[in-house]
């Protein structure tokens, strides 16, 4: 099934097997389920955003630095991990190794402050319990949160992996894989950022 | 056109033919309302298209399989390779094309029509419908008083049907009368219905709501208006008020016999109203017919 | 002490029914069997080893079919129990709350535990044959999937007898199951066994979307497709899509019912009526993920045993395509009666209508397949040549029903109830005995007996009209879905005794047929040519059973009908005499299924709300995750000396 791991000068590392191809391939059709999934959760909020129930609104809540700096984090995150990607095709280990621990730095920020803003918000008495509203939105931003939780584990698992066995078409695929989750979960966030916060804003 | 006269007569008659098969009820196909019978009429259109579809099939499937059986004794007329055939394969798709708008047609036309009073030139009598677990509750807000698990209409004479459901969904169906619609917590609906004569006919929950779900059905009793007023007079003088916590104790999960109130409490109404607002406000704003375009709009609470 | 014995005695195990002790005393008992069966013959090893953790796709096949038919047999005792209870007014057969539980296990079953995995097994059997893989994309997740379903499963009929069965439909329709009206765990069984199987079933679709995509033979262009393999693909698409909305559902009802959200309560703020339509923005493209593969399936054995091309192919091709995308758009219809007004209801009338024209354009093809050909009645191709009217009834009666006005007659009435039996029967549960009856050689080396086969067509499809047609007319005399007893006075009574025999009917044909696998596997017809049928596809170009890498070498087709191709332009032999190198398979592993048995311990514990334990099996899911990530794996090579002597005991090369 698998063909030699003889490298062509134009095929990516992590293309240069047929395990390869096929997992990388099959990671897009799964994104595909996951833009559904957050999808379903982005259409949700919208119809509960109103459903306050005399419970605490956006207005309330949202602060705009708080979430701003989230943004910034995730954003520089995703730029960072892109940057890991591209070591990764000069085959330069270490370069992928630092740019990824940046990464995780970055995430674990990103995730600490999210803590930060839901216990706020607990504190402040909106609890997934006071309303549809606040169940939707604990749900939307927290399945994003839990995706990003579970990124960083992924990734300090593949650097682990990384840095025992060095950059093959076996930890350049996985590396490959985890950055385009990775990116998939800041092109989420940038609509988390619009519907949920800068809308919450406006509306 | 004459064609289509005549079979839609064809299968009339055989349906009434059918029914007189089973000797028994069956409500859908005797409407006793202009509702009913206008879904009546769409259901015979609909079965006289899909009885032409199944005949073709059925004649085709039949000839086919027979005739082109392994064991049959000719042998000439066996092609393997045939592929497919354009002109055939689009004919089959231009055919159903236009028996879907045949269909498509009559349907809208009949579904915007049961959105409106029936009956334009006649003023609708309201009835409030609210389902609980396991009865259905029924106030009459013109006349002030309140039924459970009966429900008398006056005849000849479109009924609004303003309907909510305390805790699970329900659907209120009269097949004899009309199709349904649901009733749902913390939203209203609205389904006219109109009966011709006075009679009685079965009210169906059609949704399941739980444990005692099967034990929600109810009759309904619809009278001239002289004798639904004299029923109201008598429920008035008769019957005990419902008070507010009597209400509380009824929309308890429980099964309960039949029982009339000659009066209900204020806040019902409030309640009701508040829920129903967009109805009741086009109700008001306009006095002539137009109002119960009203039904259309009533639903704006879900969307 | 006494506490714990009170809980266990009311609340954990269910007490206080004859059935369902009869229920505990039967799984001691078959538990028991099977352990003396497994150590007496010393299968232990057998089983774990070329089984439980095995990675090939027909095996897994096998096992879904196994677990499917075990499924059948559950929800067909439920639908029996209902039919006996409805056979008279106010009998107390069943009472209220155990007929409510019934019918909500026997749809749920039916649909996520039976119609689908069936349908899945037989993918996972046929479609990397018929494409000339060695296997699927990924060997290992395909037994992750597997097990998620099984799990799933047994978690779903746990709820038997501990616990108590969810009571709510299986649309579960909120806010009924919402804590507040139905309280205990019944519902959370509902929510964890459908979350755990719909995991695994998102995972087939992307594993079989990209094996179809990815690893056809060389020269099978997509236009070149077996019609399965082309309904699978379109099949995985849709899955790929719509199950991530059921996830969401599940999802959001969880957390409404464990941890006290408001998706979906009538209170602060929720609304009840997005449950109905999440629930079948996904429930109505699951319809066309359970009805296309039949679609497919027919497809390829009416074409067999017809002895002929598939008429109009291409047309068969795209009206899959133009179904699947018509089936996200009509969900409304599944409650015209919700008072969206009649712009929305006529629009999703007409798009819901919209469907009966590539369905129609397929029926056409189906019979011009056979003009001019040779048909041959097998049992198999009875079963297809017995859907085309009996599923015609059905899609007529759904065109009946698309008619919003007239729904609202129709709505949650028996006439529904006879609609989509008639579909789903005539269509999947007929295509998946065909299926069963056409690759059973492929699987096992032996064919089923074709008389008893018959017998079991005959009276499953006699019964089966007879049980339905009546139902109709309940529908048009007024009686509702879902109730457990009626009124005498209102006639009903007849047409239910005349479908309650019809549904014993059914179950006979049902013995017969098990009867038939057990006949048949001691006197059965041997296959020993791998070709049976004269079959046109490539899983027919290999041995029966085919062996585990497949093919010795990789097929090269040139036509639709690939192996029909071959064996016209007499390169069979040339095909099987290529030279054999080593073939790369995957290895087997037991990780999948202790991960799925984590994923049960997780879904038990949010059953049962106790979080820690919840925790406890996510943790164990995650390590299993963990371990296989740090694995390396490289599968293992069969020697081409060894896929030669195989091939030559075959008789396949000399």
């Amino acid at each position: 099934m698998s063909q030699s791991n003889s490298l062509n000068q134009h095929t990516p590392l992590e293309y240069s097997t047929e395990d390869g191809r096929l997992k990388i391939f099959g990671f897009w059709v799964f994104l595909g389920a996951e833009i559904i999934l957050f999808s379903c959760l982005f259409a949700s909020y919208m119809v509960y955003l109103h459903r306050t129930a005399g419970g605490p609104t956006p207005d309330d809540l949202y602060d705009v630095k708080e979430f701003m700096i989230e943004t910034f984090l995730l954003l520089t995150s995703s730029f960072t991990c892109g940057l890991g990607t591209h070591e990764l095709r000069r085959q330069n280990k270490m370069g992928v190794i630092i740019w990824f621990i940046i990464t995780l730095i970055l995430g674990l920020g990103f995730v600490g402050m999210e803590i930060h803003e839901f216990v706020d918000y607990v504190g402040e008495g909106a609890k997934l319990t006071t309303s549809a509203f606040l169940t939707s939105f604990f749900t939307l931003v927290g399945t994003h949160g839990c995706h990003v939780s579970l990124g960083i584990l992924w990734i300090i698992g593949i650097l682990i992996q990384t840095a025992r066995t060095g950059i093959n078409a076996v930890t350049a695929r996985k590396l490959f894989i985890v950055g385009l989750y990775w990116h998939f979960l800041d092109v989420v966030w940038v609509f988390i950022f619009t519907v949920v916060y800068l809308t919450g804003m406006v509306l | 056109m004459k064609r289509i006269k005549t079979s839609f007569k064809l299968v009339a008659l055989s349906v009434v033919f059918l029914l007189l098969l089973t000797g028994c009820d069956v409500p859908v196909l005797q409407p006793q309302g202009p509702v009913g019978e206008q879904q009546y009429h769409l259901i015979l259109w609909s079965l006289v298209l899909m009885f032409i579809v199944i005949a073709a099939v059925f004649i085709l499937f039949g000839v086919i399989v027979f005739k082109y059986r392994a064991s049959r004794k000719r042998t000439d007329n066996y092609e393997p390779e045939q592929e497919g055939n354009k002109k055939l394969e689009f004919i089959w798709t231009i055919i159903p094309i236009i028996i879907v708008l045949l269909l498509a047609i009559p349907m809208t036309i009949t579904t915007v029509n049961l959105e409106k009073n029936p009956s334009p030139e006649k003023k609708p009598y309201v009835v409030y419908v609210t389902s609980a677990q396991w009865k259905w509750i029924f106030g009459y807000p013109e006349d002030g008083v309140e039924s459970v698990n009966v429900l008398h209409i006056p005849s000849d004479r479109p009924v609004k049907f303003l309907m909510t459901s305390e805790g699970a969904m329900n659907s209120f169906w009269i097949p004899a009368l009309g199709g349904q619609k649901y009733t749902m917590n913390n939203m209203s609906s609205t389904l006219y219905l109109e009966a011709d004569h006075p009679g009685k006919y079965l009210g169906k929950a059609a949704n399941f709501n739980g444990k005692y779900f099967a034990h929600m059905n109810f009759n309904v009793i619809s009278q001239k208006q002289s004798d639904f007023d004299q029923w109201v007079k008598q429920v008035k003088t008769h019957s005990p008020a419902l008070t507010m916590s009597e209400y509380n104790k009824l929309i308890k999960p429980s099964v309960v016999d039949v029982k009339t109130y000659s009066s209900y409490p204020k806040q019902l109404d409030t309640k009701l109203e508040n829920m129903m607002s967009m109805e009741h406000m086009t109700m008001k704003n306009s006095g002539d017919m137009d109002s119960d375009m009203s039904g259309m709009k009533g639903d704006e609470s879900h969307e | 002490m006494s506490n714990i014995k009170d809980y266990l005695l009311h609340d954990f195990f269910v007490t206080g029914e004859p059935m369902i002790y009869m229920a505990d005393v039967s799984i001691v008992l078959v538990t028991i069997a099977i352990v003396v069966v497994l150590t007496y013959f010393k299968k232990w090893k057998w089983l774990w080893k070329d089984w439980l953790t095995t990675v090939d796709h027909k095996k897994i096949g096998i096992m879904y079919i196994l677990a499917a038919l075990a499924m059948l047999f559950r929800g067909g005792i439920d639908a029996l129990l209902m039919r006996v209870q409805l056979s008279a007014p106010n009998l107390h057969f069943l009472d209220a709350q155990h007929y409510n539980e019934i019918f909500t296990t026997h749809g749920t079953i039916m649909i996520l535990f039976m119609a689908m995995p069936f349908l899945i097994g037989l993918i996972n059997v046929a479609m990397p044959l018929q494409i000339g893989a060695r296997d699927v994309a990924f060997p290992y997740l395909n037994a992750i999937s597997f097990w998620l379903f099984f799990v799933g499963a047994m978690l779903f009929n746990l709820s038997f007898v501990i616990g108590g069965s969810p009571d709510a439909g299986w649309t579960s329709y909120t806010p009924l199951a919402e804590k507040s009206l139905d309280p205990g765990v019944g519902e959370n069984y509902y929510l964890l066994g459908l979350q755990l199987a719909g995991i695994g079933t998102l995972a087939s679709g992307v594993n079989f979307a990209v094996t179809i995509i990815k690893m056809r033979a060389p020269g099978m262009t997509l236009m070149r497709m077996p019609m399965f393999t082309w309904s699978t693909l379109i099949t995985s698409i849709i899955i790929v899509f719509a199950f991530p909305v059921l996830t969401v559902a599940l999802a959001m009802l969880t957390i409404d019912r464990v941890f006290g959200g408001h998706f979906f309560t009538a209170t602060a703020g929720g609304e009840p009526m997005m449950w109905a339509n999440l629930f079948w923005i996904w429930g109505h493209p699951e319809v066309y993920i359970v009805i296309l593969p039949a679609f497919g399936i027919f497809s390829d054995i009416i074409s067999t045993f017809s002895g002929k091309k598939l008429f109009g192919y291409n047309v068969m091709v795209y009206s899959m395509v133009a179904i699947s995308v018509l089936s996200f758009l009509v969900w409304v219809h599944h409650f015209f009666t919700m008072g969206s007004g009649a712009a929305v209801n006529s629009v999703f009338g007409i798009s819901t209508m919209a469907i009966s024209i590539p369905t129609g354009v397929k029926i056409f093809n189906w019979l011009l397949t056979m003009y001019r050909s040779r048909i041959k009645f097998t049992v198999a191709n009875l079963w297809s040549l017995a859907f085309i009217p009996n599923f015609v009834i059905g899609g007529i009666t759904g065109v009946m029903l698309a008619v919003a006005a007239a729904d609202y007659q129709y709505h949650n009435s028996y006439f529904l109830i006879a609609h989509f039996h008639n579909v789903l029967i005539a269509g999947t549960v007929f295509s998946c005995f065909a299926g069963l009856t056409y690759w059973w050689p492929k699987m096992f080396g032996h064919v089923l007996n074709e008389r008893l086969g018959k017998w079991t067509f005959w009276i499953f499809v006699i019964g089966y009209n007879i049980c339905f047609l009546p139902q109709y007319w309940l529908g048009f005399m007024g009686m509702t879905r879902r109730t457990y007893t009626y009124a005498s006075g209102l006639g009903w009574m007849p047409l239910n005794v005349i479908s309650t025999v019809g549904g014993f009917l059914m179950g006979i044909g049902f013995i017969i047929m098990v009867y038939n696998i057990y006949y048949s596997a001691r006197y059965g017809e041997r296959d020993t040519t791998g070709d049976p049928w004269d079959g046109r596809t490539l899983e027919w170009a290999t041995t029966s059973p085919a062996a585990e890498y497949n093919f010795a070498t990789v097929p090269e087709v040139e036509d639709i009908d690939a192996f029909y191709d071959m064996k016209k332009k007499n390169k069979v032999k040339e095909w099987l005499n290529k030279p054999i190198k080593d073939i790369h398979m995957p290895n087997n592993s037991g990780r999948p299924i202790i991960m799925a048995g984590f994923f049960f311990v997780a879904g038990f514990g949010l059953t049962f709300e106790w979080i820690w334990l919840a925790i406890a099996g996510l943790v164990g899911v995650f390590i299993t995750m963990v371990l296989r990530s740090f694995e390396i794996d490289n599968g293992h090579h069969i020697h081409k000396e060894e896929v030669e002597r195989t091939e030559r005991e075959a008789g396949r090369i000399s």
